[in-house]
């Protein structure tokens, strides 16, 4: 447990717009996602299962889902006296329209609450992973390496060219980063960077001071790419599974990777479970008809049809005689009787009505906007 | 002081549950697990909640531990308030010495302190053993209307079923002029579900007059009731309508939860309007792989269902490997159900373990003397060996 040493920052909004409509009116930390969680939860509970009790997220736009869905943060166990969870919505930054470019100059709007902080250490992540990490191995990882700044980072031979936007890392002998580069052609055996470092607070109270001082605001660019010859960047690798949400094909295949019990295994870890807000729903009910195959489902869901290959999120009705397969459900859906879905994702509170067919591919999933009713 | 309040709730939990056998040997009968992801004292404190009610006094007494954790500051039924919100009560050392609850009224008569730091004018009397969903501001209103010094909630019940509840017998205004307890010749069939709400003052009097009667047993239906009868203070019955069940054995625990799975039974769950809260697991959503059959059943966070499940309720965090099969159960949380094994007409308390192969209980039409059926029990943490075979109305602790 690392405790009062760290102070933790999330970034919701780290590249919203990857995930089209689905972010049109949320950030990418309240994304829903494994039926009942917000991609924010894994960052956070991650920090408060290493024993991480203050922390910043720092929001850009759309943040109302975001607030309503962390509140006073209760449910992570950071309804804190001392310290506790800070929404940071951005305000006086340099553009003006309460809008930032990057990293770096959000968090020199968060500026205040970094330096209130009594830790000594930063950790810094984005909520576009879906992983559970030890903070505390890392911590210590980074101690033991005596580098400036420890980067997280994933071994990963890609086959194929993927649209992925990435920060690759190549380290010397001594695991220290002796090569940066961002946004390159992925392919190959590459070294992602996850959106997750470590530094001392004061170093980074520097960093943001001295760059958003010069107008540069990427952490990326100015501080990785520009900075690994003068600071010492250590790489620490996580190995186990993750999954990286940067678009909507991506999205679709970490919740369906969710229905493998070794990656629940490792996601769902009693030791270090992921929090999340509590909706007081009932029990899933199973009808007469209700036939159920290789599906995760969430409490509250009244299902009397059949699933197959899906995630069904809270209070989700399937109606009788429907065929859903290879599906995400979010909370709320309704599937009339004799719906077929196949490779769907629907937002909340989508409504498809009786007999109604929508057929999309594993690989090209159709997507319905929120509160649509088909 | 604290903040005045017009009304409070004590809820009466101290009760063992004898007849509920092992499943209330760690924990009081108000603790035990109902409907998936309930306790019973969900209930009436949801109830409570959604009634209007910020202030509630939990008596305490037998197994307090699992309770006390349970109920901690109150906050899953919204009752962690700056004024008020949801007190354990136990019995405490007093300068004058100390004892144990004696009986219901003595329960609330040594909580007279606590009740008048709220200074309220009513005070509604809950028992942490049923579940059923009410309305207590509607009682109130009536109680306020008729002026009453005290109200009983009332049920009416099947004329051949009264003769083992305490029977309240009215005028035509709701006005109770008698009342027996179990009588076998009921004169009407409106039940007590003891509930009781009371102007305070009238029951605080009561209260100390009826601890200075050494015969008395210090009884809410045998003592404090009858006087207030007999000295013709004004007491109307509440007609309640609606479901209400008495969990008190392990043959209506089981038909309780049961009770969630029948489309004809009215007490629904699913009413926005009217939640019942509980303490939430932190468990992910629960899986069904493959080769499972599921069909009406109840199944909530955490579990993993490889096999068949009919007519059962599955508790957090439950597991059923492959080939195993469930019908007309309730799995407590945490239990493990491995390949092969049956169990039927069964109540699997928490973290029991049915080992491979397995047959827990059985269907009564496979009971050839209909005398040794009933539903089968399997205590919190026991372990049943592969391929044991757990007859019909047993009671299994520890190894079996």
């Amino acid at each position: 447990m690392i405790g009062k040493q760290v102070l933790g920052i999330a970034f919701s909004n780290m590249r919203d717009f990857d995930l089209g409509k689905m972010t049109a009116h949320r950030t990418i930390g309240s994304v829903p996602f494994g039926g009942r969680y917000r991609l924010v939860d894994f960052a956070l509970s991650n920090m408060v299962n290493a024993g991480i009790s203050n922390v910043g997220v720092i929001t850009q736009t759309n943040y109302q889902s975001l607030m309503d869905h962390l509140s006073s943060g209760r449910e992570w166990d950071l309804s804190r006296k001392r310290g506790g969870l800070r929404i940071l919505p951005p305000y006086a930054s340099l553009s003006g329209k309460g809008e930032y470019r990057g990293t770096l100059e959000a968090l020199y709007g968060a500026m205040g609450f970094i330096r209130h902080s009594t830790a000594e250490y930063v950790v810094v992540t984005g909520c576009d992973y879906v992983l559970n990490i030890d903070f505390t191995d890392l911590f210590e990882a980074h101690e033991k390496s005596g580098a400036d700044i420890t980067v997280v980072y994933r071994n990963k031979n890609i086959e194929q060219k993927e649209e992925e936007h990435g920060t690759v890392f190549q380290f010397n002998r001594d695991g220290m980063v002796n090569d940066v580069m961002v946004g390159p052609v992925l392919l190959g055996n590459r070294n992602l960077y996850m959106s997750i470092l470590i530094m001392k607070k004061s170093l980074l109270e520097s960093l943001v001071e001295d760059n958003v001082g010069h107008d540069r605001y990427s952490m990326r660019r100015n501080v990785l790419l520009a900075k690994y010859n003068q600071l010492k960047i250590y790489g620490f690798e996580y190995k186990d599974y993750c999954a990286h949400i940067h678009n909507l094909n991506s999205y679709y295949q970490a919740n369906m990777e969710l229905l493998i019990p070794s990656v629940r295994t490792v996601i769902f870890r009693q030791d270090r479970p992921i929090y999340t807000k509590v909706r007081d729903e009932v029990p899933a009910k199973y009808g007469l008809s209700a036939l159920v195959g290789n599906s995760l489902v969430a409490d509250g869901s009244i299902i009397n049809g059949e699933i197959e290959n899906s995630v069904i999120f809270r209070g989700v009705h399937i109606g009788k005689g429907a065929k859903v397969k290879n599906c995400i459900l979010m909370q709320g859906t309704i599937v009339g009787e004799n719906v077929t879905l196949d490779s769907v994702i629907t937002d909340k509170n989508v409504v498809i009505r009786e007999g109604r067919t929508l057929v999309g591919f594993e690989t090209y999933p159709i997507y319905i906007n929120k509160n649509n009713s088909i | 002081m604290a903040v005045k309040k017009e009304w409070l709730a004590m809820l009466l939990a101290g009760g063992q549950g004898s007849r509920l056998y092992t499943l209330t040997k760690k924990l009081a009968k108000p603790a035990v697990p109902y409907g998936g992801k309930y306790r019973i004292i969900d209930f009436p404190l949801s109830n409570c909640v959604n009634s209007g009610i910020d202030t509630v006094g939990v008596l305490t007494q037998y197994q307090p531990l699992v309770l006390n954790e349970y109920i901690g500051n109150g906050q899953p039924w919204d009752l962690d308030r700056v004024d008020g919100g949801v007190f354990v009560l136990p019995p405490y050392q007093k300068s004058s010495g100390s004892d144990w609850y004696t009986g219901t009224a003595n329960a609330i008569y040594q909580n007279i302190p606590f009740i008048e730091r709220y200074d309220p004018e009513y005070v509604l009397i809950l028992s942490g053993d049923h579940i059923y969903k009410m309305d207590y501001a509607k009682m109130l209103a009536l109680h306020k209307e008729k002026g009453a010094d005290c109200t009983i909630a009332v049920l009416d019940v099947p004329y051949e079923e009264a003769s083992r509840f305490g029977i309240m017998n009215t005028d035509e205004t709701g006005r109770i002029f008698e009342f027996e307890e179990k009588p076998k010749q009921p004169k009407s069939t409106l039940a007590s579900m003891g509930i009781y709400i009371f102007t305070w003052k009238k029951l605080k009097a009561y209260l100390e007059m009826d601890e200075q009667d050494p015969t008395s047993s210090k009884d809410f239906g045998k003592n404090v009731i009858p006087a207030m009868l007999e000295a013709g203070e004004k007491m109307y019955a509440y007609p309640f309508e609606g479901y209400w069940k008495d969990v008190g054995t392990i043959d209506s625990l089981w038909e309780a939860n049961m009770d969630l799975l029948n489309p004809n039974v009215e007490l629904e769950l699913y009413d926005p309007s009217w939640k019942i809260y509980a303490r939430n697991p932190v468990q992910p959503p629960h899986y069904i792989g493959s080769d499972a059959k599921v069909q009406n059943s109840m199944i909530t966070e955490g579990c993993q269902v490889n096999g068949t499940i009919d007519f059962s309720i599955l508790f957090a965090g439950v597991t059923v490997e492959p080939g195993a099969i469930i019908r007309d159960s309730i799995i407590m949380p945490g239990a493990v159900v491995k390949t092969g094994a049956v169990v039927e007409y069964a109540i699997v308390a928490e973290d029991a373990v049915i080992g491979e192969g397995a047959q827990v209980g059985a269907r009564p039409e496979n009971t050839p003397e209909k005398d040794q059926w009933g539903v089968t029990v399997i205590g919190a943490g026991a372990e049943i060996a592969a391929k044991a075979t757990i007859p019909p109305k047993s009671m299994i602790e520890g190894k079996a």
